[in-house]
């Protein structure tokens, strides 16, 4: 299994940036996520690894080897493609075979291989299928097959599932996952589905528009975004500008309007904040945190919308200027409605802080 | 794979440079370029030349202004013009009618009607004029009849001079208007006209707000193309004795050797048709392809009465009559004993030994043999151009694609005639074209002449087939290992394979079928099908000419059938994979 490491990578169409200096290095064995919104650069980003686009600055690494030239033929990857890209005219085992037969092994080795790599995603029977007599998810194995049957130094996945039903997108990402784990494969995955990506990653790249804007596991992203738009990217959240009042070694008091005080801990703000030159600063509150009742950091406001959805009650309260999303977990406490007041309050971890500055 | 970098890297880089240049497509497409010069630009530019430079190569317009000052020219032109212009009419109307009566009418026959309706597109050019001269021409079937049935001194009527040309055009022509018509008919959104109903339209204001605005850009674009291909029309005028019409200018003025003012009028001609060519090519990138509705079934209107049934039912049958009988009449004059007919309504005397020489006698399979062979060789050619061509400007972005893609169209859009014009001028010396040889005289002028003229047909075909088919396929191949040529061979080829076969088919047929460049280019030895009928025809030889003409149409019904299946099953496996 090799490593990759992008050093530095742009990607210019004309005069328009597909992606800019992106400076990555994803570990041998590592399940990495590029998650983004549509066109911030993902399959850019993924296409330079294939060998599809030559960066128009910068450099490829495989284990330290310099492939910025090398063509995507000559690079041992596995790709599965958004739309699976399966060869029409064959069958599901010509498919599967084909990358073997550009390497030239024997015809029983073929078969054994392109059989394996069948029971693997279990298609087992179905060699002599037409592409055609097969239904989304299978074609999406069958793709998978055909990148792995290689053995691929690298798997590149490029929003594999978005053509899948709810549920068999479920059922395809357990799938996936289970065959990277058990082959220990590096794995790039594209998606713009956040769950799929905190789900099945190991480390997660948040990019927009061509930029990175975070690198990091899932709950580093999750609980910890370096800016707003990490911060509402991922997850439901709270975006909350406010004014900074005290600073202390361990805690941030800030004013978010009509003289409402909150508190939180100095260690919950993001690296590039600076608190001894901004005195503006944006909050991120996921709705999950803030609690019913009393307690600290306590607000009061009036419910504009009351939402059951079984495991938890979420409203959307007033209060002050803000409208905030509150999450209560269903503890079979009263649901409140439309017009009722509520009494909230958000416990001191529950605040993350970011720089105003993107 | 675990060591492949290190030392070649640089190599690869250097490669990889130039193949990663802005530049490197140009290089790519540079054989194309280089053929659509030599073979089209080149022979259209030696016409051109030869028309407006004298013998001592200086500058004159002499030839142009004596064209507009002389009376047979300008007539020429107007007739061409005037032709054209009624045959549009006259298809349009005969091509939209029946597309509406079979797409929204239901009655008796109206089923068979709608398969003998394309009849006109398998009669190869030369025998749709030569049935209509042997059945309503002035010693015609149709015509005797009527003289011996009611006795008259002479023949009531028959079809002959410039109405005779209009009537075969529109016979062989309407099926552009009704394929079109069909196309957006079945596209009409049945529910907007029902909207309208409901708001209160009568049937006028339908037709004016909603159907006729619909069927515009599909009679726009085949009105285009009539006009194009009756302005390039040649053998109606031979065969009905019209010398004043542009195409038979040409020729007669390069028969009196009147080089000059033939190239003038190749010229002229040429201007108009590819004037026409960039007017369709500009309408139809205009005009924006509305969705078509799909999985509405057509509603037909159901004919109740039983006695328009009755009526409906016997209209039928005498159109599919009147359909069949070029063919039919082809067929039994083929089997008439030559020089046995002469004043008889229909031949008198009939044998089976037309077919028999067609395979035995040498002088008689010799048009046969020359014709596959040329159009073998064209053929080759159109397909390695074709699939070349028809993956540069899918795959590869360049300048001048555009201009690239009329180019192609160009020989399409000219008439034979002026093809073989071009050709002549280009060709009868030696040039670095024809590897430093005189072409005109020799075998390979008529292949090359077939080339041109069917360049788009592969080319067209293989492009559609491109288009449809997922870039990403070509890539998933690349990143399984295989290197261009080989995910070309496995890959690409395959896929893209019923595009190239049904072009390369109608290309051999056209081949097998083509008149009228052929007649100006052809020579004793290698004389060509269509040219060897139009030979017998005139030795009166009209049964052997009639068997090479039922030969040439049961090769065009066995290509379209052919086709048909090529395209049903691509269809399917296209559709599947959504
Ligand atoms: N071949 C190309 N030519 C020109 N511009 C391109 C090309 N490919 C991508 N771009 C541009 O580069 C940017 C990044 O595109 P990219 O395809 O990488 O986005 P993405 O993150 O994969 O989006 P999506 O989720 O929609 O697939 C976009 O603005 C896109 O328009
Ligand atoms: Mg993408």
């Amino acid at each position: 299994m090799k490593s990759v490491r992008l050093d530095h990578v742009t990607k210019m169409f004309g005069k328009s940036i597909g992606v800019h200096d992106v400076d990555i290095q994803i570990n041998s064995g590592e399940f990495f996520t590029f998650l983004g919104p549509s066109g911030c650069g993902k399959t850019t980003t993924l296409r330079i690894i294939a060998g599809f686009y030559f960066p128009t600055k910068g450099k490829v690494y495989f284990d330290g080897d310099d492939v910025t030239g090398l063509k995507p033929n000559k690079r041992n990857i596995g790709m599965v493609f958004q739309n699976y890209a399966l060869f029409p005219h064959m069958t599901v085992f010509e498919n599967i075979a084909f990358g073997l037969e550009v390497r030239k092994l024997s015809k029983r080795e073929i078969k054994e291989k392109v059989e394996r790599a069948q029971k693997f995603v279990r298609l087992e029977g179905y060699g002599d299928r037409k592409i055609t007599e097969l239904s989304g998810g299978q074609q999406q194995r069958v793709a998978l097959a055909r990148a792995l049957v290689i053995e691929p130094d690298i798997l590149l996945l490029d929003e594999p599932l978005s053509n899948l039903d709810a549920k068999l997108r479920d059922e395809t990402r357990v799938e996936i996952k289970r065959l990277q784990v058990e082959l220990g494969i590096t794995t790039i995955y594209v998606t713009h589905d956040q769950h799929e990506a905190m789900a099945m990653s190991d480390r997660i790249m948040v990019m927009n528009q061509g930029k990175i804007q975070q690198i990091g596991t899932p709950q580093e992203i999750y609980n910890k975004p370096v800016n707003h738009f990490v911060a509402s990217f991922i997850g439901e959240t709270n975006i909350i500008k406010a004014d900074v009042i005290k600073v202390t070694d361990t805690h941030i008091t800030v004013d978010i309007g009509q003289g409402t005080l909150l508190t939180g801990l100095r260690e919950n703000s993001s690296p590039q904040l600076d608190f001894e030159k901004e005195k503006q600063v944006i909050l991120s509150i996921r709705p999950e945190m803030i609690n019913a009742g009393e307690g600290t950091n306590p607000l009061e406001g009036i419910i504009q919308l009351s939402e059951f959805t079984g495991m938890s009650i979420n409203y959307l309260v007033k209060a002050g200027d803000h409208e905030l999303k509150v999450m209560i977990v269903n503890a079979g406490t009263e649901v409140l409605g439309r017009g009722d007041s509520i009494k909230l309050h958000i416990p001191e971890s529950g605040i993350y802080f970011m720089s105003e500055k993107r | 794979m675990t060591n492949s970098s290190g030392a070649p890297a640089s190599k690869q880089n250097a490669w990889q440079k130039m193949t990663q240049s802005k530049y490197f497509v140009y290089v790519l497409i540079s054989p194309l370029v280089l053929v659509l010069f030599a073979y089209v630009i080149y022979p259209l530019y030696k016409t051109f030349a030869q028309s407006v430079f004298d013998q001592e190569g200086a500058l004159t317009f002499g030839n142009y202004l004596s064209f507009f000052t002389t009376e047979a020219n300008l007539e020429s032109l107007f007739n061409s013009v005037f032709i054209s212009i009624v045959s549009v009419i006259t298809c349009a109307i005969v091509g939209v009618g029946m597309a509406f009566l079979l797409n929204r009418y239901e009655f008796p026959g109206r089923k068979i009607l709608s398969v003998f309706v394309l009849v006109p597109m398998a009669l190869p050019p030369l025998i749709g004029a030569i049935s209509f001269s042997f059945l309503y021409g002035n010693s015609g079937i149709f015509p005797r009849l009527f003289q011996y049935i009611f006795q008259l001194e002479d023949v009531p009527f028959a079809v002959e001079g410039i109405w005779g040309i209009i009537v075969v055009h529109t016979f062989t022509m309407y099926p552009y208007f009704y394929l079109s018509a069909s196309a957006a008919i079945r596209g009409l959104d049945l529910s907007l006209e029902e909207a309208a109903t409901s708001l209160g339209a009568n049937r006028v204001t339908i037709w004016r707000k909603i159907i006729l605005p619909m069927l515009t850009p599909a009679m726009v674009a085949s009105s285009l193309l009539v006009f194009m291909i009756s302005m390039a029309s040649y053998t109606a005028p031979l065969m009905f004795g019209v010398e004043r019409v542009m195409t038979m200018a040409i020729t007669l003025s390069r028969t009196n050797g009147n080089l000059d003012m033939a190239a003038t009028q190749s010229t002229i001609l040429s201007m108009v048709s590819i004037a026409f060519l960039i007017l369709m090519t500009w309408y139809q990138n205009r005009r924006n392809y509305q969705s078509q509705s799909k999985g509405v079934g057509v509603h037909r209107t159901e004919v109740r009465s039983s006695r328009i049934k009755y009526i409906a039912a016997v209209l039928s049958t005498i159109g599919v009559i009147i359909l069949m009988l070029p063919i039919m009449v082809i067929a039994l004059i083929s089997f008439a004993v030559d020089g046995e007919w002469t004043t008889q309504i229909i031949p008198t005397k009939y044998t089976l030994d037309h077919y028999i020489e067609l395979f035995t006698d040498s002088r008689t399979w010799g048009p046969i043999k020359n014709s596959i062979q040329m159009s073998i060789f064209a053929v080759i050619g159109n397909i390695i151009f074709g699939v070349a061509a028809a993956y540069a400007m899918v795959r590869f972005q360049f300048k001048g694609k555009v201009f690239m893609d009329i180019l192609i169209m160009v020989p399409w859009a000219l008439p034979g005639t002026v093809v073989a014009v071009n050709l002549i001028s280009a060709f009868s010396e030696p040039s670095v074209f024809s590897l430093n040889q005189v072409l005109v005289g020799t075998f390979w002028i008529l292949p090359l002449a077939y080339f041109v003229r069917q360049l788009p047909l592969v080319f067209r075909n293989t492009q559609a087939s491109l288009i449809q088919m997922d870039d990403s396929i070509e890539e998933a191949a690349q990143s399984l290992g295989a290197t261009w040529w080989y995910s070309f061979r496995r890959v690409v080829f395959p896929i893209i394979m019923p595009g190239i076969l049904a072009g390369t088919l109608l290309a051999f047929v056209q081949g097998l079928t083509e008149f009228v460049a052929s007649i100006l280019l052809y020579s004793p030895q290698t004389m060509p099908l269509s040219v060897g009928i139009w030979n017998r025809m005139y030795a009166f030889q009209f049964g052997t000419a009639c068997a090479y003409g039922v030969l040439q149409t049961v090769l065009i019904i066995v290509v379209l059938l052919v086709n048909e299946k090529i395209k049903g099953d691509s269809n399917q496996t296209g559709a599947s994979l959504g």
